[in-house]
């Protein structure tokens, strides 16, 4: 019998949320724990098993200079990587930070901030190590991470759209809330992945999936500035979950002056 | 128009009951998220009476001015495509078996017999285009042929138009000429609430000859030209169709793509409500184990850079490579293709772009400053 491919789940800067999507596969995860060995998932177990690895899973972004030193040890022991989620592929929420001086943000958030030791900026794993594939939302969608591990498993590529929500949205046979309803919707520029599933229930799309394959940002917020929304609103828009993803961020830093 | 018929609004029932009675499923207008999309329907209370829609370009609202009319609206944001076309559908499966042997599967036909209750002339036209691209040539597709075969069209004849229709400068309506099996006219007036009904087709005929109806009148058939005759007059929307395929193949490099580029947001709305886009990928998807796999097929479009992609990259990276080819397929190379325009002038791809592009606008605005008439300058 040959070995079983050696499956590692690795946390950063985070909220877990994308790991834990591993765990909601209630339906396949017996079957996964069969095909693959689970050799380092803290959040599943505490056997933690020395690399290599023949599969990474990498949530969370860059904060720390430690974490800069882990993700290349990571990187050194692993054949595959994968990152997962719009901190490991944006720099996440905490990019924010990016637009700011974090010395600031720790005076206020924190009674001592001489303890904590952090980076200027939050940023994706691709900035600091060869990523194999990233899986992108805010959290992912765990039915799009059976299928990147299906097709790692099976040396497939990965059949994950990169165009624009409006087409999952469209296929879904949504209304669109843009035309119908005058609701601002970050659909046009944002990648599938969610299945349009704000616009489902009459709600723009907030992004979370960062920026699709050729983003037109720039039209978008002219429609929606003459449509409405004001330079703070646009700037407010692009800086959420993927606020560091290029596009989005020049975008929003474009409506800041 | 010597076989129409008139019914009054009540026999409507018993014309969609008969169609379910002869096993179709009835798939008609009805309100859903803000709009009048096609879903299934049980009886005429589910049509959308008295609904009206005000469409311009990137924007679509609801009213209620039509009075009792059960057909007041215009298209909306689906098209028959849906049905006959599904965005996704499961050509294959295969399955490893117990001895290693690979065991594929074809998806199974759709059998169920549908009934589209209330189809406009534009659409009528777009079935009949997308009838070419599946059913013409060598390449038959099984699944869109077996969703025809079995499909019953009640077409309506529009009595108004939206700002956004232009079927007129297309010669695709607003009445509707050839490819249904029953075509009805709704007249609400002084003489009541009737619909002047036409065959179309033996079982169309048929069907009627089964209802409750009487011979149209004078007064019917003038009352139901006057509806179409005021929803063409009312507008003011136009394609000018003149040599279109010469004049795009001419202007490949015209700048205003280089314009139309820096608004589109390259997102496929467009495509995704052309009741004749047919673009295609597929999927090919295992599970975990590699004993199952799915060879599934789903919209795709000329927008998204996948769909050009090829060893080394995409064929078209650049919006207004791709805005351009959607629009010369659309007009022009389509007419090469299949003998006819790809565009049915419904409008929606100018509703329902995000940012309000409108095709009419950017064909006339090439029209406008011609790179042929530059030339012929140039020269003189």
């Amino acid at each position: 019998m040959t070995p079983r491919p050696r499956l590692a789940v690795w946390k950063l800067a985070s909220c877990d949320g994308c790991q834990l999507s591993l765990l909601d596969l209630e339906d396949e995860i017996l079957t996964l724990a069969g095909e693959v060995e689970l050799a380092y998932f803290l959040e599943a177990s505490s056997d933690a098993r020395e690399g290599p690895y023949d599969l990474s899973i990498v949530e969370g972004s860059i904060t720390t200079a430690a974490d800069a030193e882990r993700i290349r040890r990571v990187r050194a022991a692993s054949r595959r990587l994968v990152t997962i989620g719009a901190c490991a592929t944006a720099g996440g929420i905490q990019a924010l930070r990016n637009f700011a001086d974090v010395e600031d943000f720790m005076s206020v958030v924190y009674a001592s901030p001489e303890y904590v030791s952090t980076l200027a900026t939050s940023t994706p794993v691709s900035e600091h190590v060869k990523v194999d594939y990233e899986l992108h939302g805010c959290p992912i969608d765990r039915r799009q991470l059976l299928e990147v591990i299906s097709a790692f498993l099976n040396e497939r590529r990965p059949a994950i759209p990169s165009h624009s929500v409006c087409m999952e949205c469209k296929r879904r046979g949504n209304v669109c809330v843009m035309v119908a309803h005058g609701t601002a919707c970050l659909g046009p520029v944002t990648h599938a992945g969610c299945g349009a599933l704000c616009p489902s229930y009459d709600r723009g799309c907030y992004g979370c999936f960062g920026p699709m394959e050729d983003p037109q940002p720039d039209s978008l917020s002219r429609w929606m500035g003459a449509h409405g929304a004001g330079e703070l609103d646009l700037v407010r828009a692009y800086r959420t979950y993927n606020a560091g993803a290029p596009a989005f961020r020049e975008e929003s830093i474009a409506h800041e002056r | 128009m010597s076989a129409a018929v008139t019914f009054e609004l009540d026999v409507l029932d018993d014309l969609l009951a008969a169609l379910s009675e002869r096993g179709h499923t009835l798939i008609g207008p009805t309100v859903r998220q803000g709009a009048v999309v096609y879903g299934e329907i049980g009886s005429a209370a589910d049509l959308p009476r008295g609904v009206t829609d005000e469409q311009e370009p990137g924007r679509y609202r609801l009213g209620a001015d039509g009075g009792a009319a059960l057909f007041a609206h215009n298209v909306g944001p689906s098209s028959w495509k849906s049905h006959l076309f599904p965005p996704s559908l499961r050509l294959w499966s295969s399955r490893r078996d117990g001895q290693g042997e690979l065991r594929v599967e074809e998806e199974p036909l759709d059998e169920r017999r549908l009934a589209f209750i209330g189809v406009r002339a534009c659409d009528l036209q777009a079935i009949l285009v997308q009838d070419r691209t599946f059913l013409d040539g060598a390449h038959r597709d099984r699944d869109y042929e077996a969703r025809r075969r079995g499909c019953f069209i009640v077409a309506v004849n529009c009595e108004r138009s939206a700002s956004t229709c232009f079927c007129v400068s297309m010669g695709t309506g607003p009445r509707a000429e050839a490819g249904f099996d029953v075509a009805l006219t709704e007249i609400v007036d002084a003489g009541g609430h009737r619909f002047l009904a036409e065959p179309g087709s033996e079982r169309g005929a048929d069907l009627l000859g089964a209802l409750s109806t009487r011979p149209a009148d004078g007064a019917d058939e003038r009352a139901a030209e006057a509806a179409t005759e005021r929803a063409a007059a009312g507008q003011d929307r136009a394609l000018d169709t003149d040599g279109i395929k010469e004049l795009l193949y001419a202007n490949l490099e015209h700048p205003r793509w280089d314009e139309v580029a820096d608004r589109c947001l390259s997102c496929g709305n467009c495509t995704q409500v052309c009741p004749t886009c047919f673009c295609t990928t597929v999927d090919d998807v295992t599970d975990l184990t590699g004993s199952e796999a799915e060879h599934v097929r789903r919209w795709d479009s000329c927008f998204s850079l996948e769909h050009s992609y090829i060893h080394g990259g995409s064929v078209r990276a650049s919006v207004r490579s791709r805005y351009r080819q959607w629009m010369t397929h659309k007009l022009a190379t389509w007419i090469d293709q299949f003998g006819t325009s790809g565009c049915v002038g419904c409008g929606r791809c100018i509703t329902w772009c995000p940012v309000g592009i409108d095709i009419t606008e950017e064909a006339a605005a090439i029209r406008a400053t011609d790179l042929r008439e530059g030339l012929e300058h140039a020269d003189a």
